[in-house]
């Protein structure tokens, strides 16, 4: 599967054979190590369970729940527009990115579509918190492995855009800013130009970043050939993103299904990379801050002109039915099954996120890594704990 | 909030025309698993332009997966269940001084129908073509219990692990079957209609005296129950 071939995975399968070998002959008790529930790797309050054979893992578990905070049960006493607020927590740092899906649901249902402007200025602003998401996964990665200064690059940089999104929204963490039908406001005067300032200042911090971390040594010889997903596995266990498209599956939802947004109408690459490991991961992601910072100059320039709602009942009710939307969100696949009984308020809401079943590959993954990669591979896999646990 | 848009102006923006009356490709997807399903299927929908719907019969739930999977749909999605039963407390906005309410409590079947109050919800896609399936089965009543899928798509353990415990249907053949996200200790099945969201039972939700005006609305006319634009 993997194209690596080279010394370097061979060094790292001998060295795996010769420890196995030497726990084998002097009969090492395993032991159980505990990670977390806090630790910088685990992205909020995520609990590991290691059972170690010398440096080995033979058996992991990830124990996650610390954070749940039952969002599908709380849907069901709420109404349509209530939703976007409690749905903005999901992932906190691509929030806008989580309203879309469900926004786009309510409207597949009442058989509305929000004006063109209101696509477009939506497309912007879920791009911007892809990069705002996705750049501090950057930065975070040299974190995971001692590289302290690439992460105060991406707060530096990421800041920028987080000023964008307020001043579109007010909100620099927690937009709310998508209703039923189009958004709340317009743009403010000066956004675009804005907007294209920061997205070079962004590009120039991927190359950085690029040059720093990504062309290190130590970075390479930590990540290439470790946590190596193959193809059919990262299907079956429902991975999306990221981490699927660095299994060589060329999959993308926003370019692959048809929904009321803008991405059809610019140009930009869907990067994939053969290898699975975890250096896969990481580069995919460097290249979709990339690719997101070119569909949102290319969006600003061709804003449509017109209203950015359009016409809604003051309360609304949404028709009897069911519906299924899914957006490629920073972290993958995102996806709200809304079941209406036609009432204020959903009667089901069953939220897809993409980290629980990008986690759901670790017991599987983690079996047989040494210790320090345990927190190099959860780092490439890329989760944040909010939407492992809704 | 935005000023209330006149009438000419937004008809552009709504989606008037109506949808296509035949969607050939998921019309096709679905003639390919009816011929490999079979008699498995009980009822199935499409809708154009939208999503395929399939009902199997409960004692063929893992066959199918089987079956699907082998038809291309190798990205498991996610599984769920979804609980028919109309809330007994509704949406938790009942007055505590005021007597309970009497609701409408019949069970009310979404697309493709049903007999039992629980049924799992689960979606398959096929990767290269970027179409799903939306799978239902009806749950037992009486003895809430489904053939595991994790021995066809691995992904689903830890999805039965939430079923589980958010819906006590007891998933046949799962090799570890036990809490993912509430204590071990935990009571009951939270995503049961019938499990009371305490929260809105001991403090009545201040969302019923939402009486003030949205500003920059409509000042004459008094915001009401359930209206956030």
């Amino acid at each position: 599967m993997t194209l690596l071939g080279d010394r370097q995975q061979l060094s790292y399968i001998a060295s795996q054979a010769a420890d196995a070998r030497v726990n084998l002959e002097l009969e090492t008790e395993g032991m159980t190590l505990n990670i977390g529930p806090q630790h910088p790797a685990t992205h909020g309050t995520l609990r590991i369970i290691a059972r170690l054979d010398g440096e080995q893992v033979v058996w992991v578990d990830p124990s996650c729940g610390y954070m749940h905070r039952g969002y599908e049960k709380l849907t069901e006493v709420r109404t349509y527009p209530q939703v976007t607020a409690l749905v903005n927590r999901i992932d906190w740092l691509g929030s806008f990115a989580n309203e879309v899906p469900f926004i786009l649901a309510a409207e597949k249902l009442m058989g509305i579509e929000a004006p063109l402007r209101a696509q477009h200025i939506r497309t912007i602003l879920f791009e911007l918190s892809r990069i705002a998401n996705v750049s501090l996964f950057l930065g975070d990665l040299g974190v995971q492995l001692g590289a302290i200064t690439p992460v105060f690059m991406a707060f530096r940089d990421r800041e920028y855009v987080l000023n964008l999104i307020e001043g579109a929204t007010g909100g620099r963490f927690h937009p709310n800013f998508d209703r039923i039908g189009g958004l709340k406001d317009d743009l403010p005067a000066g956004w675009i130009d804005e907007t294209r300032t920061v997205m070079k200042k962004l590009r120039r911090f991927c190359d950085e970043i690029e040059d720093l971390l990504f062309g290190n040594e130590i970075f390479q010889s930590r990540t290439r050939g470790i946590g190596v997903i193959p193809r059919d596995i990262a299907l079956q266990y429902g991975m999306s993103g990221a981490n699927l498209r660095a299994s060589g599956v060329d999959w993308d939802l926003r370019r692959d299904q048809s929904l009321p947004m803008a991405w059809d109408k610019v140009d930009w690459k869907v990067w994939t990379h053969p290898d699975g490991d975890s250096f896969a991961r990481c580069w995919v992601r460097l290249q979709e801050v990339r690719e997101s910072t070119r569909i949102v100059e290319q969006l600003v320039d061709t804003i449509p002109a017109g209203p950015v709602m359009t016409k809604v009942p003051r309360i609304i009710k949404v028709p009897e039915g069911e519906a299924w939307v899914c957006t490629e969100n920073p972290l993958g696949e995102m996806g709200y099954y809304v079941v209406s009984q036609g009432d204020l308020g959903p009667f089901r809401v069953k939220i897809r996120s993409a980290s629980f079943n990008n986690m759901s590959i670790t017991p599987w993954l983690l079996k047989g890594v040494y210790v320090p990669d345990i927190v190099t591979i959860l780092a490439s896999l890329y989760f944040i704990l909010g939407d492992i646990d809704r | 909030m935005v000023n209330p848009p006149n009438e000419e102006e937004f008809q552009l923006s709504l989606t008037t025309d109506t949808p296509a009356a035949t969607d050939v490709v998921r019309d096709g997807i679905l003639a390919r698993v009816q011929a490999a399903l079979g008699d498995k299927i009980v009822e199935s929908l499409v809708k154009p332009g939208d999503d395929i719907w399939v009902r199997v019969r409960t004692e063929s739930w893992r066959e199918t997966a089987v079956i699907l999977r082998n038809l291309g749909f190798s990205y498991f999605d996610f599984l769920s269940a979804i609980d028919w039963l109309p809330s007994p407390f509704g949406r938790g906005e009942d007055d505590p001084t005021e007597p309970a309410p009497v609701r409408d409590n019949t069970i009310r079947h979404g697309y493709t129908g049903g007999d039992t109050r629980i049924q799992m919800l689960a979606r398959v896609v096929d990767p290269t073509t970027s179409m799903g399936i939306n799978l239902k089965a009806d749950v037992p009543d009486d003895n809430a219990h489904v053939e595991s899928w994790t021995t066809v798509y691995a992904g689903a353990n830890w999805h039965e692990r939430e079923a589980w415990e958010m819906f006590g249907i007891t998933f046949d053949g799962h090799p570890d079957l036990r809490h993912i996200y509430l204590p071990i200790d935990f009571e009951g099945f939270p995503l049961r209609k019938d499990f009371p969201l305490l929260a809105r039972i001991v403090k009545p939700w201040p969302g019923i005296v939402d009486v003030e005006p949205m500003p920059g609305g409509d000042q004459d006319e008094p915001a009401q129950d359930g209206d956030a634009q």
